[in-house]
């Protein structure tokens, strides 16, 4: 991260990286908001199984579901003590978030795994199509958040990150959690209300 | 930067003027080959039962000519003015973030050229399936070959550019101004960028899921489309057309800007109502999302939602012609001076609008049933995009040229030019509006003599023939402006914006000083507030090799569909990290 958008006094008195992420937000909600828009649109209209009905395992989808939201609260814990100056802290939370995550990215896995295994690919329904690339969309942003979180922890153990940088962790931070309610909303309608 | 020559120097550049330059450059080469496509287009039509060219390759032609001058001409030549000149206008010493800018560049430019090596390929597979691109006929289906996966991927990767130098502007203008440059104090220009930035970050995303859709029905083998499926391809049209709508917008709201800026200045007088302006255009970012369907009337999506978009098309004609009252009130009564720079924006006020009255007459679905695919739309929407977009960029281009290069481009070639782009404008696409009331379909090769529209097409034909050397002529001004142009000083045109308060070309750091400013006209403010001296040379950024670097990625990702090899997506994902990460930690101090 470069430190030049925020060495000077802006305009508006919000840091600019921090006021692109929150631009970069708004623009990924329009992005899963026509993710989730055809999901809604096309359930019910497989012309063939199986169901959303017949294959999606709520209780271990819940499992995943506290997990992503337990490395939210890592994240908070991470951002505070980075910000305190608590690198011994920081290191552990940061793992921590980057654990949460690949956890949740191997629920996932074993998740479409059983799918293809029951029959269920892109190419079976329209509900494999929308549900696969919606949440193989989501689970590429988590890639993403994991990778920028091992980037992070490994930044703090070389000791090249402290309260000075606390920025790019608030930053990290909000693409995690912004990730984190993407699958909130994902969760309810595809698991919970389905059809 | 340690040198300012040489081609590394321009490869590595973050500069925003060196960036906008290479984006008008790149831009104006894919303007002239969209140019020669039309003009292929229009010998093709000159008369009935023409074997010019086939079919096919009649498909391609305007697929290609629409794609090209939308997202690789319009654009980007929009892009080049809010690159070069909005960081001079609010008193920046460049963009936000300056290694962004240069990789929304570098991705556009291979974008580009991605979608037209097409052209080259054996067979030459380029798209054909219409820049609207309407499933089914895309599908793999009914388009077998890879010109539909050109198209898809090549717009994908353009989508990553336009997305990036959206983000950096809206920081750029929210965060960057000048001390003293309120908000209500912005130039028109800079808000219609600020504007146009908002609608990109929020309509492309759209268009991206359309594709990626497309893209998995045609590699991947899913339905989304596809009836027998269960898809649905009026899926497709809303989608493309959500985006699409917005998209007609991001074309004419920088247009505007421009207009906004060269008539005050041309007029001696403030521009009238600026508030108001500003407001019209932010009214009409916001109701250009809700129009979107009136492309779909022919669709038959029922009495309601076809009363809702009528009605609403014709809501948003309202901002809209506030503008142009705006715009003729500015001159009434100021001193006139017909510049070339001027002539373009009167052109412009002129041309729109008839391309805005003939879009209200396909606001009212029945009127619009009659006209659909018909030549009628065609002069409409070129109206709009010609008479409107690309002459308010004229007159950007001949109002900041020698901002941009230090010379005056030649007064006397621009009035012949703009005479010639004016007349010959008029005669291509005002004869269309009778074509397509004869009933000439659109995107059809030919046609016969027993529709009456014989000689129509020829002064359509003779007019396209006009525009080109009208063209030549322009090309010819800027090469002689290179050696014989006069020197334009900081100043020539009495500007009253922050651009002009610094040298013509800007020195790289574009102000010895920030300028404070205290009115919405710093230049022509009677008392300027008090300069404070200069401090000493200004640290310049040094250029970056990794937006190039991770700009190529994409490409190359995107071959991987293309020749059904899956590890070079692989290879371009690696590209792109070892780039993304090499910029994060290089030193680079702004």
């Amino acid at each position: 991260m470069s430190h030049g958008a925020s060495a000077h006094s802006t305009s508006m008195g919000l840091d600019s990286r921090k006021m692109a992420f929150w631009a970069f937000i708004g623009s990924e909600c329009l992005l899963f908001g026509t993710l989730i828009s055809t999901y809604l649109i096309y359930q019910g209209r497989s012309v063939s199984g199986p169901t959303p009905g017949e294959i999606l395992n709520i209780p271990v989808t819940t499992v995943s579901t506290f997990d992503l939201l337990m490395s939210s609260l890592w994240m908070v814990l991470a951002l505070a003590a980075v910000q305190r100056g608590d690198m011994k802290w920081a290191k552990i939370w940061l793992l921590g978030v980057a654990i949460g995550g690949l956890i949740f990215l191997g629920f996932q896995v074993y998740e479409f795994a059983s799918f293809v295994h029951e029959g269920l690919t892109l190419r079976t329904n329209l509900f494999g199509a929308t549900f696969f690339v919606l949440t193989g969309t989501h689970g590429a942003h988590v890639t993403v958040g994991v990778l920028w979180m091992v980037t992070l922890w490994v930044r703090a153990v070389q000791g090249k990150l402290g309260p000075e940088h606390a920025i790019t962790v608030e930053i990290a931070g909000l693409y995690w959690h912004f990730v984190d309610v993407v699958w909130i909303v994902i969760f309810t309608m595809v698991y919970l209300l389905h059809k | 930067m340690s040198e300012s020559r040489g081609l590394r120097s321009w490869l590595t550049t973050t500069d925003h003027k060196r960036i906008g330059l290479l984006y008008f450059w790149t831009a104006f080469a894919f303007f002239l080959i969209g140019g020669l496509e039309a003009l292929v287009i229009r010998a093709q039509l000159a008369r009935p039962e023409s074997h010019l060219v086939t079919a096919d390759t009649y498909n391609q032609l305007f697929t290609m000519h629409g794609t090209t001058m939308v997202f690789l001409a319009l654009m980007p030549l929009g892009a080049a003015f809010f690159n070069f000149i909005v960081p001079l206008q609010i008193g920046a010493r460049d963009v936000v973030f300056p290694r962004l800018n240069a990789f929304s560049y570098w991705v556009f430019v291979l974008g580009g050229v991605f979608m037209n090596a097409s052209w080259f390929l054996p067979g030459h597979p380029a798209p054909d399936g219409g820049w609207f691109g309407y499933a089914t006929l895309t599908e793999r289906q009914f388009s077998p070959g890879p010109n539909i996966d050109f198209w898809v991927l090549g717009l994908q990767i353009l989508g990553i550019a336009s997305l990036a130098a959206g983000f950096n502007f809206i920081v750029t203008i929210l965060n960057l101004r000048a001390p003293g440059m309120r908000l209500k104090r912005l130039p028109v220009f800079s808000w219609m960028t600020l504007v146009t930035s908002f609608l990109i970050i929020t309509a492309f995303p759209v268009i991206t899921v359309a594709l990626v859709f497309l893209m998995f029905d045609r590699v991947f083998g899913t339905a989304f489309y596809l009836p027998a499926g269960g898809g649905d391809p009026v899926l497709w049209q809303h989608l493309f057309w959500v985006f699409g709508h917005p998209e007609v917008y991001i074309l004419i709201l920088p247009a505007m800007g421009i207009v906004s800026e060269v008539l005050p200045v041309f007029s001696r007088k403030p521009l009238f109502g600026y508030t108001v302006i500003v407001y019209s255009g932010v009214l009409i970012g916001f109701m250009g999302w809700g129009v979107w369907s009136h492309h779909m009337f022919s669709v038959g999506l029922g009495p309601i939602a076809d009363s809702v978009f009528s009605l609403t098309t014709m809501l948003i004609a309202i901002p809209t012609g506030v503008k142009i009252f705006n715009w003729i009130a500015t001159m009434w009564g100021g001193s006139l001076r017909l510049t070339t720079a001027m002539n373009f924006a009167i052109g412009f006020i002129a041309l729109f609008t008839i391309g805005g009255l003939s879009g209200i007459t396909h606001a009212s679905p029945p009127a619009d049933l009659q006209q659909t695919d018909t030549y009628y739309v065609v002069a409409h929407f070129h109206y709009v995009l010609f008479g409107g977009t690309i002459m308010g960029l004229f007159a950007g281009i001949y109002y900041w040229w020698p901002k941009m290069t230090g010379r005056l481009l030649s007064e006397r070639l621009g009035q012949v030019h703009f005479w010639l782009t004016f007349i010959g404008m008029n005669l291509t696409f005002g004869p269309m509006h009778l074509i397509g009331l004869h009933g000439m379909p659109r995107r059809i090769y030919t046609y016969t003599s027993d529709l009456g529209v014989d000689r129509m097409n020829l002064w359509s034909s003779i007019g396209a023939l006009v525009l080109g050397v009208g063209m030549l002529l322009f090309i010819y001004n800027v090469w002689r402006t290179r050696r014989h142009g006069a020197a334009a000083g900081p100043n020539p045109w009495r500007g009253a914006t922050l651009e002009w308060a610094t040298t013509s070309p800007p020195p790289p750091h574009n102000f010895d000083v920030i300028p404070t400013v205290r009115s919405r006209m710093p230049l022509w403010d009677p008392h300027p507030p008090p300069q404070e001296p200069s401090p000493g040379p200004v640290h310049v950024p040094p250029g970056s090799w990794w937006p190039l670097v991770s700009a190529i990625g994409l490409p190359v990702m995107a071959l991987a569909p293309l020749v059904h090899l899956w590890w070079v997506a692989l290879v371009g994902a690696a590209i792109i990290l070892f780039g993304v990460y090499r910029w994060a930690y290089e030193p680079f101090e702004v």
